[in-house]
């Protein structure tokens, strides 16, 4: 099976962010980038399907050359090839998919992994998007996944429970924690990689339906209050909780 | 310019964040001159159909059919682009849920039309709307808007309110065919008894300050004691101590509700973002140099397991 795993290339957890001097968009100088870690669950999760089912894996991601770097960890852990879908310009969850899904129709997939979400825009939609530009189904926040044949079954997370959802290939599946405990590169798969290819495919984009306007950081909050050291605070907890916040 | 809402219904009952959705879109209406707001419910029997009537929408349609009890994908979709006016342009809200997203993003692409999701606040001034969302977990917030003549937004759960309106809805009941189920749910598994941290207006959350798995007991019962969910650190989630589904922070649930208490939890960058935009923060930890406290409304720097008991005990009296 030819299985496409799409990834995003983001700041580490941990960054603190700044914005840029013009307040446009967070300034991302200086930071440590990772692999988007829901999109580890979609690397490893193709990678056992590979080793059951056969086939290959292909490493989709789009943006500036940074985004490389982000491709080859995925061919470390064990991804045959990649696409790097360059452009320098901002760009927008639309015109991602769209770009995505026309790589991935050209390279001809059955199932096409993702992450449920990246952890920079937070947008949460890719799935839905690349499936619908290549109408096919989609099947979000998976937590379990059995493909037997042509039948997809698969967990869904949602609020407050778990749906169970059947659907057939070809479809995209958009990945959570839970499905699966990624594995980390061995020094064998890093000295690999580099030898695996990454094909550049220039994107271009036009008419954009984002204008991306300002970004800012939330307001500071005011120190708030020590009310003490043990349980004799408590009473003075219980009684600002109910007469100042009224959220009792 | 029409503006249409995508309600949301579980097992035949509405949900709040949907209720909040349509008296938004009431709000915009008037800002865009919209003709008109219309509600659409997706569903067999839906028990509280009426309540859905009373926040703002001129229309609320229920189109119904007993195989689309349950949520799909494919058939939901096909049903509610058949119900759009496509000769005129139209905005799409839904909620910031699976559900909300899921069908908000299928449809944006058939119409053609921009996303934005996770929306926490619109400014229309002037009838051109900016709409801002949170970007890295609530660490920036992103301001931006659509060129695409049709529109397709999400709304965060629980930070617009649902607004009562003089005006009752129209209710029109719609058969429809069935419409193609090639994705379809077969079997819906409610995590039993337990509110959802993404859902719920009061979260207490436990971390490795709880010492051992056996004593997020307290957290349960403090949480029972105020009708929150329960909720937890990155780090007790992958200690294998709390399922993923409790897990609050960056690779977790972002929350905002209206009380955080936050115990044993010394606060994490991840965990600061996921849940700082927060109404009021409790942080009850021992180091009172922990950065949850940097955020916290309220704080004891004490030992939780002498704070937490007693503050159960404050609250039951």
């Amino acid at each position: 099976m030819k299985i496409a795993v799409c990834v995003s290339f983001v700041p580490d957890t941990a960054s603190k962010i700044k914005i840029s001097a013009e307040s446009s968009a967070v300034d991302t100088t200086g930071l440590t980038f990772i692999l988007n870690p829901y999109d580890e669950f979609a690397i490893e999760e193709a990678l056992k399907l590979k080793e059951k089912l056969g086939g290959e894996v292909h490493i989709f991601s789009m943006g500036n050359d940074t985004v490389k770097e982000g491709i080859r960890k995925a061919l470390a852990m064990g991804a045959d090839e990649g696409s790097h879908l360059k452009t320098d310009i901002s760009f927008d969850a639309i015109s991602t998919a769209k770009a995505l899904a026309d790589a991935i129709k050209n390279y001809g997939a059955e199932l096409v992994l993702v992450g449920k979400q990246s952890v920079d825009t937070d947008g949460g939609v890719m799935a839905q998007l690349i499936a619908e530009f290549l109408d096919w189904n989609a099947v979000p926040s998976v937590t379990s996944l059995t493909i037997e044949g042509v039948n997809v079954t698969a967990e869904s997370e949602i609020e407050g429970g778990k749906e169970v959802i059947s659907t057939s290939l070809p479809c995209v599946i958009s990945t959570q924690k839970g499905l699966n405990d990624p594995r980390y590169a061995s020094l064998k798969g890093i000295m690999a990689s580099k030898k695996k290819n990454i094909a550049e495919i220039a994107v271009v984009l036009e008419n954009l339906s984002t204008t991306f306007i300002s970004a800012s950081l939330p307001p500071a909050k005011p120190a708030g209050r020590i009310l003490g050291s043990d349980s004799s605070a408590v009473s003075e907890l219980v009684r600002l909780l109910k007469d100042e916040a009224k959220v009792l | 310019m029409k503006i249409y809402v995508l309600v949301e219904q579980r097992s035949g009952v509405i949900k709040d964040s949907s209720l909040q959705a349509i008296s938004q879109a009431a709000v915009l209406a008037s800002a865009v001159s919209a003709t008109c707001v219309t509600a659409l419910v997706v569903g067999s029997e839906i028990s509280n159909i009426e309540k859905a009537r009373s926040y703002g929408a001129e229309a609320v349609i229920h189109l119904k059919n007993d195989n689309l009890a349950f949520y799909s994908g494919s058939g939901y979709k096909e049903v509610i682009l058949s119900s759009i006016d496509t000769n005129d342009s139209c905005i799409i809200i839904a909620a910031n849920t699976s559900f909300g997203k899921d069908l908000a993003a299928k449809l944006a692409v058939k119409l053609n039309a921009g996303i934005v999701t996770d929306v926490v606040a619109i400014n229309s001034d002037g009838g051109k709307l900016e709409f801002t969302k949170p970007i890295y977990a609530g660490k920036a917030y992103q301001t931006l808007s659509l060129n695409s003549t049709n529109k397709v937004i999400t709304l965060r759960p629980n930070i617009f309110p649902a607004v009562v309106s003089q005006n009752l809805s129209t209710l029109e009941v719609k058969e429809v065919g069935t419409p193609s189920l090639s994705a379809k749910v077969i079997e819906y598994k409610k995590n039993e008894g337990k509110l959802d941290v993404a859902e719920a207006s009061i979260i207490v959350s436990g971390g490795r300050g709880m010492q051992s798995p056996e004593h997020f007991k307290l957290i349960e019962e403090l949480a029972d004691t105020l009708g929150a969910a329960v909720g937890a650190s990155r780090a007790v989630v992958d200690a294998g101590w709390r399922p993923h589904a409790e897990q609050v922070g960056q690779t977790g649930k972002t929350v905002s509700p209206t009380l955080y208490v936050a115990c044993g939890i010394s606060g994490a960058i991840q965990h600061l973002a996921g849940m700082s935009s927060s109404r009021y923060i409790v942080a009850i930890n021992k180091d009172k140099d922990a950065p949850i406290f940097s955020v916290a409304d309220y704080g004891i720097a004490g030992d939780v397991f002498e704070v937490v008991p007693a503050l159960i005990k404050a609250l039951k009296q």
